[in-house]
């Protein structure tokens, strides 16, 4: 295993450098330059054709909807967009492309010189876009025998070329510096940010689970106080937002250690391993990779027309940050209870479909964050999948609000829609969870607690108002916590005055 | 221009050409004229000649994103020299000791 510095030893000494690259599959109908179908995951080799398949005499063509997906994408970037360019072709030998070299695009990219902001704990964070180019995705390899599934060791692999031709969009930043210990939260809320920029704009299901969105996370250290950039490295297979975060750190441990030795850090690709939570080295290559690229004789330039661009950009959609900022005044939500929102994956949307059926925005923001969140945590799912739906929770809100329920009642409502027993009013009627209310039955319960407690119905008669509590409560545990607590309080006073 | 042997061992080895020492010998110097027969297009093009990759003065040649039919896959394999589970058999990728 690697030696690796602590975190605080890497941040007295070094800082991070960060510069993420990020692939995109677009969700296209059909391929980047070819009819085929661009749905993913079909039986093996049954989405392909002469273009993708790169067989001789084929011609490809560009798919529109890719290039107006790119230019959205840039444009939601802050990019500038090319008034001209040109695809290239990169040459290289591998079996996941039978032509042996992908269509991409090398120093014309369609988008350039972009920006957008990301939020770690409250801080802003500015992360420069350097490019947006379009490429096609390769074919899937999977390799047999060793054991592993992974290529060392394999004894031959087998391609499937579905995914050969897959519109695949690269984003790259530029060095991103000053993020001091929160370099490895800045990479994850990037990607995080990419991913619901990419799904508001609606051009990928951006799921990195699913390969559909894929970062190399590359970093390197630099001495405190100097300006030179150290070597970096560039891990690849990271495959969530978690573990781009881990992998960061990681990686700034690593080369740390090797720093403080007096070593070198060498310059590589590294492979990032979900299950140990490591990186290790990818192949050594003996010489820089030279990918003879050339302008792709096959396809004309493109060159969009600034009277369609202007109309893209009119016609983008609410931009996950604006949205959030909208949403937080129409709420009223302090910047802190905002960040807890944002912080907890999925909650936002949650939260704005509890409010959309009719709840209010805090009641919706605490059944979320609170008892659903520590619901979907112990069962191991997404805030989504916990199975209350925003209608069932505003629903059960409304009970709240009508008095029908208390907070405590409204849990066992939960238990009762989570255990399919019907709609929350009718899980109330079933388990008989609505509050008592009614002076006859509470009052019993009241007089019954006086009885039992005559020191704390002493003290109040003093004018101790806040002893009431004890009283309130036994009440309650009488009624089986099915009392209006205000009422019960109401009704103590008045015979205890 | 001067195409030395270590440049066309480098290109062979781009290309995945092998090529032996006497090849390499023959070859450089063959190449070496290639080269400036076409450089000789420089001799012709003014400065406010544009360079270009394509012979048409075309841009945006787009197609509608609509699917059209695929091959079957049992053509598709048809040419493999080996196949297993409905994908194409390659060779082991990296060789020993890798």
């Amino acid at each position: 295993m690697d030696d690796l510095l602590t975190y605080d030893a890497v941040l007295a000494r070094f800082d991070p450098v960060l510069g993420l690259e990020v692939h995109v599959e677009l969700n296209t109908a059909s391929k980047m330059f070819c009819g085929c179908d661009n749905t993913p995951g079909g039986e093996p080799n049954t989405t392909t054709c002469p273009v993708c398949l790169g067989l001789p005499g084929s011609l490809p063509v560009v798919n529109a909807h890719a290039v107006e997906s790119a230019i959205r994408i840039g444009l939601a970037l802050n990019c500038q967009v090319a008034p001209w360019c040109r695809f290239a072709r990169k040459n290289y030998f591998y079996p996941d492309m039978t032509k042996d070299f992908q269509t991409s695009q090398y120093d014309e990219p369609i988008c350039f010189d972009g920006w957008v902001d990301v939020e770690v704990e409250g801080e802003t964070f500015r992360i420069e876009i350097e490019r947006v180019h379009m490429e096609e995705d390769a074919g899937k390899l999977s390799h047999v025998g060793g054991g592993t599934g992974r290529i060392v060791g394999a004894e031959y692999s087998l391609v499937d070329y579905n995914r050969a031709g897959t519109p695949l969009m690269e984003i790259v930043t530029r060095p991103v510096r000053g993020l001091g210990a929160k370099a490895p939260a800045v990479g994850r809320a990037y990607m995080a940010m990419l991913r619901d920029l990419m799904r508001a704009l609606g051009v990928s299901d951006a799921r990195m689970e699913a390969g559909n969105m894929r970062c190399d996370a590359n970093v390197s250290l630099m001495p405190t106080g100097t300006a030179e950039l150290g070597t970096r490295t560039e891990t690849k297979n990271v495959n969530s937002l978690r573990s781009v975060e881990a992998a960061l750190t990681y990686e700034m441990r690593r080369q740390g250690a090797i720093l403080a030795e007096g070593g070198r850090v060498v310059q590589e690709t590294r492979h990032w391993h979900e299950d140990g939570e490591y990186t290790s080295p990818g192949r050594n290559k003996e010489q820089a990779e030279d990918y003879r690229y050339f302008p792709e004789p096959d396809l004309v330039p493109i060159a969009p027309d600034p009277a369609w661009v202007e109309e893209l950009r009119a016609s983008l959609p609410e931009l996950p940050a604006r949205r959030r900022a909208r949403l937080q005044e129409a709420w009223g939500f302090s910047d802190l209870e905002m960040r807890d929102v944002l912080g907890n994956e999925g909650s936002l949307d949650l939260i704005e479909a509890t409010v959309a059926a009719g709840a209010p925005p805090a009641a919706a923001r605490k059944w979320w964050l609170g008892e659903l969140a520590r619901r979907a945590n112990e069962a191991g799912v997404e805030l989504g999948a916990v199975g209350v739906t925003p209608e069932q929770v505003a629903q059960v809100q409304g009970l709240v609000d009508a008095g029908t329920v208390n907070d405590k009642l409204a849990r066992s409502v939960f238990d009762g829609v989570l255990a399919g027993e019907g709609s929350p009013e009718e899980v109330v009627a079933s388990r008989g969870l609505a509050v008592v209310s009614d002076d006859g039955a509470l009052g019993e319960a009241v007089d019954a607690a006086i009885a039992a407690n005559p020191d704390v119905a002493d003290k109040i008669r003093a004018g101790k108002v806040q002893a009431a509590g004890a009283l309130i409560g036994a009440v309650m545990k009488q009624m089986k916590g099915k009392a209006d607590a205000a009422r019960v309080r109401e009704l103590l006073l008045e015979r205890l005055s | 221009m001067a195409l030395t042997t270590a440049d066309v061992a480098r290109l062979a080895e781009l290309a995945r050409i092998a090529l032996t020492p006497e090849e390499l010998e023959r070859l450089a110097p063959q190449l070496d004229v290639i080269l400036d027969a076409v450089a000789s297009v420089s001799e012709v093009a003014t400065a406010d000649t544009e360079p270009m990759s394509h012979a048409l003065p075309l841009t945006n040649v787009f197609r509608d994103d609509v699917v059209t039919p695929s091959l079957p896959a049992a053509a598709v394999l048809a040419g493999a020299p080996s196949v297993e589970d409905g994908r194409f058999r390659v060779p082991r990728i990296l060789g020993e000791g890798a």
